[in-house]
């Protein structure tokens, strides 16, 4: 059997909109993957956790509240800190441009904002 | 000894995670990783959870976890959802009622997609939870997938099965079919918050007191439970508690666990086996000849495979 791809979907902060977020683990489902949902309100300490108990190879976390700029480079930050720094972080939501390129500075891998189809995702994941 | 082998024993939890995706994979070094665990294992109770889907199984096993933790007994979860027959991918959910555990050192918790493995579990559930025995975690729940009423598979693979039932399933001729009903050594009735709560305790009730018993049958206590709220948890923790006293006594759990062995050596007999049959039919069948001749009716499906069976010489 070829190894299966992993992901954790998580919604760091405060907001309770996982639309996008379910929508996402639907589409990754249906491209084959394994997607461990972890559900709202996740703290970056609780999804870096769950991201190594899974051995997943990519977390996507999904955020609305504005907060991405602290939430997403610390739980990079706690991979690296969990001797995990080979798991991959990607990350969607309501994101500015201008912040982006601090995000992927941080090691976030990619950035998906409204807009961005499913496949666009799915695509990416199969390619890296 | 391997050095993944000894990271696992040691506890640490990246080597743990890493060991579970080897056999989950059925990489190489999956047996071999299994057989240097094997000796470090036995210490751990083994509780299964089954029951249909949404009966409140995963928020029944986060109550356990803290309940276990209060006890500071160390506590692996292997929680199985379905994989799609369609991608092969799958939702796997069950974590989002036990997160508020994610940051529990003492805690360890695997989601596990079933794969294709009919019978309510994946197929490494059983030697998931051998890697999380030998790196000394005390209890280990299994969460079956959202089960109907034939997969009984859970019941031959733990030490004590507890049915999760919710009321308003079905009239007492349900609950005396074949198959779920019989493997539970306790019943809980969870939601019991709702209506017809009281018919579902009566006919269980019912079941168990036409059920031939003497006296060193273990009855499995009905117990009614709110398990969001808390109700009836600690309750069905004693019951374990107490079905695990009685296999203590008369020597019940080794007889138990010597039989779940002999099936583990038949399933690794009957993986290779399969794995073999399959590999070796798709070299043979896509020569074309023998389908050709068996759809033509020139020879048929019995003596096709008896010829195969001859090259295994057994």
């Amino acid at each position: 059997m070829p190894n299966k791809i992993r992901i954790l979907i998580a919604k760091p902060g405060l907001d309770g909109h996982d639309r996008g977020a379910k929508y996402i683990a639907r589409a990754l489902r249906d491209a084959g993957f394994e997607v461990i949902y972890t559900g709202l309100r996740q703290t970056p300490e609780a999804i870096a956790a769950a991201a190594v108990q899974e051995d997943v190879q990519w977390v996507g976390l999904s955020c609305l509240s504005g907060a991405h700029n602290s939430l997403f480079p610390r739980v990079v930050q706690l991979l690296k800190e969990m001797n995990a720094p080979d798991i991959k972080v990607f990350g969607g939501g309501v994101i500015p441009a201008d912040d982006i390129p601090g995000l992927k500075a941080a090691g976030i891998r990619e950035i998906f904002t409204p807009g961005a189809s499913s496949q666009q995702v799915v695509d990416y994941i199969n390619k890296n | 000894m391997n050095e993944l082998a000894g990271k696992i024993i040691s506890g640490d939890i990246r080597s743990i995670a890493r060991g579970i995706t080897v056999i989950e994979n059925d990489d190489a070094g999956s047996a071999l990783l299994l057989k240097e665990l094997y000796r470090h294992t036995g210490q751990a109770y083994l509780i299964g959870i089954t029951g249909p889907p949404g009966g409140g199984k995963s928020t029944l096993v986060d109550k356990l976890i803290k309940l276990y933790r209060g006890q500071k007994k160390k506590v692996g979860v292997l929680a199985v959802d379905p994989s799609s027959p369609f991608s092969g991918g799958a939702i796997l959910g069950d974590r989002v009622r036990m997160q508020q555990h994610a940051t529990d050192g003492g805690v360890f918790i695997r989601s596990m997609g079933s794969r294709g493995h009919l019978g309510g579990l994946a197929l490494s559930t059983s030697d998931a939870a051998k890697i999380l025995d030998a790196a000394g975690y005390d209890i280990i729940i299994f969460e079956t997938v959202g089960i109907g009423q034939s997969e009984v598979e859970v019941a031959g693979r733990v030490d004590t099965t507890v049915l999760v039932t919710v009321p308003g399933l079905g009239d007492d001729v349900q609950v005396l079919k074949a198959g779920t009903m019989e493997i539970a050594d306790i019943f809980a009735v969870n939601k019991a918050d709702r209506e017809g709560v009281e018919r579902c305790v009566i006919e269980l009730g019912q079941l168990l007191s036409i059920k031939e018993m003497d006296q060193s049958t273990f009855l499995p206590p009905i117990l009614q439970l709110v398990a969001k709220d808390n109700i009836g948890v600690a309750e069905l923790a004693s019951a374990v508690g107490k079905h695990r006293e009685y296999l203590m006594a008369d020597n019940r759990l080794d007889q138990k666990r010597k039989a779940r062995l002999k099936s583990e050596v038949h399933n690794i007999i009957i993986n290779r086996l399969d794995k073999w049959a399959r590999a070796r039919l798709t070299r043979e069948m896509e020569a074309g000849e023998d389908l050709e001749g068996l759809y033509q009716k020139r020879t048929d499906p019995y003596t096709v495979a008896e010829r195969f069976i001859k090259e295994l010489q057994i």
